[in-house]
């Protein structure tokens, strides 16, 4: 084989490396979707289902901590009702978070979730969450925000309490937005 | 592969000029249009000097702002503005192409090849640079400014950028099709071009290293233009890649930029592992010590640069088993780094050794580099790790690994080539007071930040508390006395290039070793239009 072969082949298989890294650099967002769900990592991993079916109680208990928090594109009030109650495993139960628009315009906000640790997310499942839906509040308007939940009885043994936080946003929030809104 | 293939190859390439000495004339055709490997190199060196000062220039902003606490003279943003393009004007600017510049000139000599594989390419990946940095700085100007989120362009703060952004990302986008097409051709080199007898391990180990480096660079500069696309989109298409509010994850851009990240740190710094290693033993009068380790712990150190990204992002909020596996995987460098270390101090043993200046960096390096390497491994140790974390102690470690590190190395390299590329000698009481004024005031400049870091003081911040002035005031006259210093720097780059009087030898130093010094100073504008036969002993180990 001459050179000027060898180099084309040389060329050839090194620019095919650099384009699959690129895309590899793409791919990694949804494998590091994947590795979170199965993982839990991030704790985002929360199972949704639309009936109790398998809740089934248990004696142990576990401490849940209720955290929430505010985007700066929102000037809501948010908190929970309760910050740490006890649950039961596998019995369903509900927390109230209250929001309040103390604004003079009706604004729309969503909220993103996750749980602490993240292994707990694995076993956290919700029935309904007022983090499934964009939430609207009117001027003044202040709501209860619900969340149907059971922790799944096989709950590893040494997660004793448990971090449920939300973050409320301006919906359809775009943080490269900040420079035209200010 | 006959050794004629090879020349009618090159004369085919090379079918705008013919060969011998001529060189064209002209400035555009000689420099706007040169395949030659020497031309290119020269361009590369120039213009990352040029990057040098002009990134310089904006650290001496950054000091004099935090000579004293209060903000005295530049606005908050622009300060941002000066540390995010210091940096990337450092290392894309100033280092890498520094690097990519004395592989040009300096692969083809060692392997004993006429020129690169690819010298069009060459050319090219050249010319995108000036286009790319000029784009980059063009951002300063503009109504919403540079780029002010750290060089690590970490979402959602880097989304705040205003239009100007597209500017960054496509300048990246360029200088990393700059990089990897130079890569390309640095691999395409070593492997299709090295004369009858250059085996593999017989190489240089600055060709060993360059050709790590390559691989690296073509592995994870895809990758950052993977992320800094992303970024544009999520600023200008309304993705939502890193976008918490969206479904997005703004760490997720951490693992991506920091998974091309420290393998970046290793492509900044494993081609001064190479040139080192060809000084040492020259001005030890000793082969390289433990030349097969040298080349396998070049080798480990890429290999294990891909998993252990995560240990920039350990206050994240990793599971503890990740904390420990990023912190155990990072300790682990220390032993293939170590080796080099050791193999070095080894090399010097019982030589008869002299201090010309190209020897007073390479020493200087090497003491100063594991300096950095000592407090890279105590930002290793995750626990520890979450008091450092983006506080003055990181920048400490990081400009000591490249500043004495890197930036020591180039220097060495300059002073130890110059008078192979010029044919003229440099002065060499100015390269020792360049050295010594160099080594006493980056110490100045960047010991005290550790003391600042292990009191709290946080990076990117153009104000202070009270209480951290004294070493900050330290810190910035060292840092315009090592800013001062580079210029004798240039002043004998220019020197030695056009107006010295002292003539270089071929051998240049009395214990050199390697292809290169068989040619003149000057080499010829072609060299090794014959390959040359490689004997052991005109080679810098001994087997």
């Amino acid at each position: 084989m001459d050179l000027k072969q060898k180099n084309r082949k040389t060329v050839r298989r090194l620019t095919l490396v650099a384009v699959g890294m690129f895309g590899f650099g793409f791919a990694l967002w949804p494998l590091y979707s994947v590795l979170c769900e199965v993982t839990g990592l991030g704790g985002r991993a929360i199972q949704v289902e639309q009936n109790n079916s398998e809740a089934v109680a248990s004696d142990r208990v576990v401490s849940i901590r209720f955290d929430a928090s505010v985007n700066s594109s929102l000037s809501w009030d948010f908190k929970a009702k309760e910050k740490v109650s006890e649950f039961n495993l596998g019995v369903p139960s509900t927390a109230y978070y209250v929001a309040t628009n103390p604004g003079s315009d009706a604004v729309t906000g969503q909220a993103t979730y996750n749980v602490t640790p993240p292994e707990a997310s694995l076993y956290f499942v919700k029935t309904e969450c007022f983090c499934f839906t964009e939430q609207k509040l009117e001027a003044n308007e202040s709501k209860d925000m619900p969340v149907y939940f059971y922790i799944k009885p096989d709950l590893p043994e040494h997660i004793k309490d448990i971090t449920l936080s939300y973050t409320f946003y301006r919906h359809g929030y775009d943080p490269s937005d900040r420079m035209a809104n200010h | 592969m006959t050794t004629e293939a090879i020349h009618e190859d090159l004369n085919e390439a090379h079918d705008d000029h013919d060969h011998g000495d001529h060189k064209p004339t002209g400035f555009l055709d000689r420099w706007l249009f040169t395949t030659n490997h020497k031309d290119i190199g020269t361009l590369y060196l120039v213009f990352s000097l040029t990057m040098f000062m002009i990134g310089g220039a904006m650290a001496m902003i950054i000091r004099a702002e935090l000579f004293m606490p209060g903000l005295q003279l530049v606005e908050p943003d622009f300060f941002n503005q000066m540390t995010t393009m210091h940096a990337l004007i450092m290392v894309f600017g100033a280092v890498m192409p520094a690097w990519v510049g004395f592989a040009n000139w300096l692969v083809p000599m060692m392997i004993g090849a006429p020129d690169m594989a690819l010298p069009r390419m060459n050319n090219w990946s050249f010319w995108i640079l000036p286009f790319a940095f000029t784009m980059l700085l063009s951002t300063l100007f503009m109504d919403s400014g540079g780029p002010a989120a750290g060089w690590t362009l970490y979402p959602p703060l880097v989304l705040q950028t205003g239009s100007s952004f597209a500017f960054v990302v496509f300048a990246v986008h360029m200088m990393g099709v700059s990089s990897i097409m130079g890569s390309i051709n640095i691999i395409a080199t070593i492997f299709n071009m090295r004369a009858p007898g250059m085996r593999l391990l017989r190489m240089p180990m600055f060709v060993w290293t360059w050709l790590i480096t390559a691989f690296l660079l073509i592995a994870v500069m895809p990758v950052l233009a993977g992320a800094v696309t992303m970024l544009l989109t999520d600023h200008f298409f309304s993705t939502n890649f890193f976008n918490a509010a969206g479904g997005g994850d703004p760490v997720m851009f951490q693992h991506i930029f920091w998974f091309f990240g420290h393998p970046e740190v290793y492509i900044m710094i494993l081609p001064a592992f190479g040139v080192v290693s060809e000084i040492l033993p020259t001005f030890s009068r000793k082969p390289l010590f433990g030349y097969g380790s040298m080349v396998y712990a070049t080798a480990t150190i890429a290999f294990l640069s891909f998993i252990v990204w995560a240990h920039h992002m350990f206050t994240v909020g990793m599971p503890l088993q990740a904390e420990l596996f990023f912190m155990y995987a990072t300790m682990l460098i220390s032993v293939p780094t170590g080796v080099k270390v050791f193999n070095w101090v080894a090399t010097m043993w019982q030589g008869s050794m002299t201090f010309e200046t190209p020897m007073l960096f390479a020493i200087g390096f090497v003491v100063l580099f594991t300096i950095g390497g000592l407090s890279g491994l105590m930002l290793a140790i995750t626990a520890a790790d979450f008091q450092y974390h983006d506080t003055y102690f990181v920048v400490a470690h990081f400009h000591y690994v490249l500043v004495p590190g890197a930036v020591f190395a180039l220097m060495a390299a300059t002073y130890y080539w110059l008078p192979k590329f010029t044919g003229n000698m440099y002065s060499e009481k100015w390269g020792k007071i360049h050295f010594w004024s160099s080594a006493i005031f980056v110490n100045v400049l960047f010991f005290p930040q550790h003391y600042l870091g292990l009191a709290g003081m946080p990076r990117r911040i153009p104000d202070y508390s009270p209480q951290f002035a004294d070493f900050n005031m330290i810190s910035s006259i060292g840092g315009f006395a090592f800013g001062a210093t580079q210029l004798i720097f240039v002043g004998i780059v220019w020197h030695c290039a056009f107006r010295s009087k002292v003539r270089a030898t071929p051998e240049v130093w009395e214990g050199s070793r390697g292809l290169e010094w068989t040619l003149d100073s000057p080499p010829a504008y072609h060299s090794f239009n014959t390959p040359p036969e490689v004997t052991c002993n005109a080679l810098s180990r001994a087997d």
